[in-house]
């Protein structure tokens, strides 16, 4: 089983996109946690994370989407989940972090 | 078998055996010589030291470009004695850390032990496995003296030591609680201050919070964001599932939980679960949360502790099978 997660990272103006492909868990999550973490920090900055080509994604994934949240907040830059697939968005759903996390649903990752 | 002997005159009979006969059982001999070396901590640079002495036993006319060009290996092999050493400390170490853990395991056990109460006209079932040595799901039982009983199923998101010790914090914030502030939502409200002001901003916990009053027969709950579960309507043969929607505790500082009551009828059944159960995987295919709910439909006449063990044991068996997150599984069912 090839577990992993690549992280791509595309910058324009203010706005940083990070294009997640593979699968979020306990051993992939700080790969995630690394790369999103200092974006939130960066003054002005709007976060966008692509999660079309992430198949699958534990609580611990979920976690580190708090802490970005939080730390956008802190930090006053925005962030925002978009092309989530019908199994990653469900647990935003079931925790109901969709409430307080910008998530646009208008665009559906592939399953 | 001959033992093989960790000494100077041992190797020296091995290595003339070897050089006159060529024979393979000598170098068989040599390999357990050198198992039976790491064993006893003898760095690789000893055995070079011996292997010379050795030969210049047997052949004291030993070129001396022979003998200086085993000296300098000898220098050459000393970092690899030295990493043999660490190898060790390491092992030693690592045995000490494992014993901890089990110490803490255990202690968390202790802990957080919860008995199954003996509830009059209830019939309660409940399983939790751990994924590793420490569970990040928690349940608990609260019975009080008026006969009502409150059941908590939480889930802490981070796993191993940190997610067992916060465990421990909610469970005694929530024996804190004073008796009149028992309501689901309530409970809820007052742990999500806790844990939003306790824990590391990644760290989040799920959590279920049912309370059966056997007057009214009523069940109210709330839910922080846990997996839903579901409700059996025995009369119908049907499941439901319980939807209670609630932010996960800890994400923000203030937030509401909203309070759901259901009348419970005999024969009704509650199913509580973690995402453990319907996280499950088996090689790379997810098992999909109807197929959860139909192996639960396959054990649910069963008396609950029994289903309970049994739907367990159903995943358990599938080939290829491994338990990905910690697994808790809660029946409780109306008998009168």
């Amino acid at each position: 089983m090839n577990i992993n997660l690549d992280v791509e990272m595309i910058e324009q103006d203010n706005m940083t996109t990070l294009v997640l492909s593979g699968e979020i868990d306990a051993y992939t999550a700080p790969v995630l946690k690394e790369a999103l973490l200092p974006l939130t920090k960066q003054p002005n900055t709007e976060v966008i994370v692509d999660l079309e080509k992430v198949n699958y994604m534990d609580s611990t994934g979920l976690g580190v989407f708090i802490s970005a949240l939080k730390s956008s907040k802190e930090h006053s830059t925005s962030l925002k989940l978009i092309q989530l697939q019908d199994r990653v968005h469900r647990l935003f759903k079931i925790t109901s972090l969709d409430s307080i996390i910008t998530i646009d649903t208008t665009v559906r990752g592939g399953n | 078998m001959e033992s093989v002997k960790l000494d100077l005159e041992n190797y020296r009979k091995l290595l003339k055996e070897y050089l006159l006969t060529n024979d393979e059982t000598a170098l068989y001999q040599a390999e357990q010589f050198s198992k039976l070396s790491v064993q006893h901590n003898i760095s690789p640079e000893e055995i070079i030291h011996v292997h010379i002495e050795a030969l210049k036993e047997l052949y004291p006319e030993l070129p001396r470009e022979v003998s200086d060009s085993l000296n300098f290996l000898l220098e050459a092999m000393i970092s690899y004695g030295l990493a043999l050493q660490e190898y060790q400390f390491l092992r030693a170490k690592q045995s000490e850390l494992e014993s901890e853990i089990s110490v803490a395991a255990n202690m968390q056990k202790t802990l957080l032990s919860t008995v199954k109460p003996d509830i009059k006209g209830l019939d309660i079932g409940a399983i939790s496995v751990p994924a590793n040595s420490m569970n990040g799901d928690y349940y608990h039982f609260v019975a009080d003296k008026e006969g009502t009983l409150g059941i908590a199923l939480a889930d802490v998101i981070g796993k191993g030591i940190p997610a067992a010790l916060a465990m421990s914090m909610i469970k005694y914030s929530m024996d804190s609680f004073p008796e009149n502030q028992r309501q689901p939502s309530m409970i809820l409200e007052n742990l999500n201050r806790v844990v939003e002001r306790n824990v590391d901003p990644s760290m989040f916990i799920t959590m279920f919070y049912g309370l059966y009053n056997p007057e009214s027969e009523t069940f109210s709950y709330a839910s922080a964001g846990h997996e839903p579960g579901f409700y059996y309507h025995a009369s119908k043969d049907k499941f439901e599932e319980i939807e209670a929607r609630g932010l996960v505790l800890g994400a923000t500082e203030h937030t509401t939980y909203q309070q759901f009551v259901n009348h419970i009828k005999k024969d009704d059944c509650i199913i509580l679960l973690t995402d453990g159960v319907t996280e499950c995987r088996v090689g790379d295919r997810f098992i999909e949360r109807d197929e959860v709910l139909q192996v639960i439909k396959d054990y649910i006449h069963l008396p609950a502790q029994e289903a309970v063990d049994s739907v367990y044991k159903y995943f358990e068996r599938l080939q290829d099978f491994h338990l990905r997150d910690d697994f808790t599984l809660i029946i409780i069912r109306k008998k009168v």
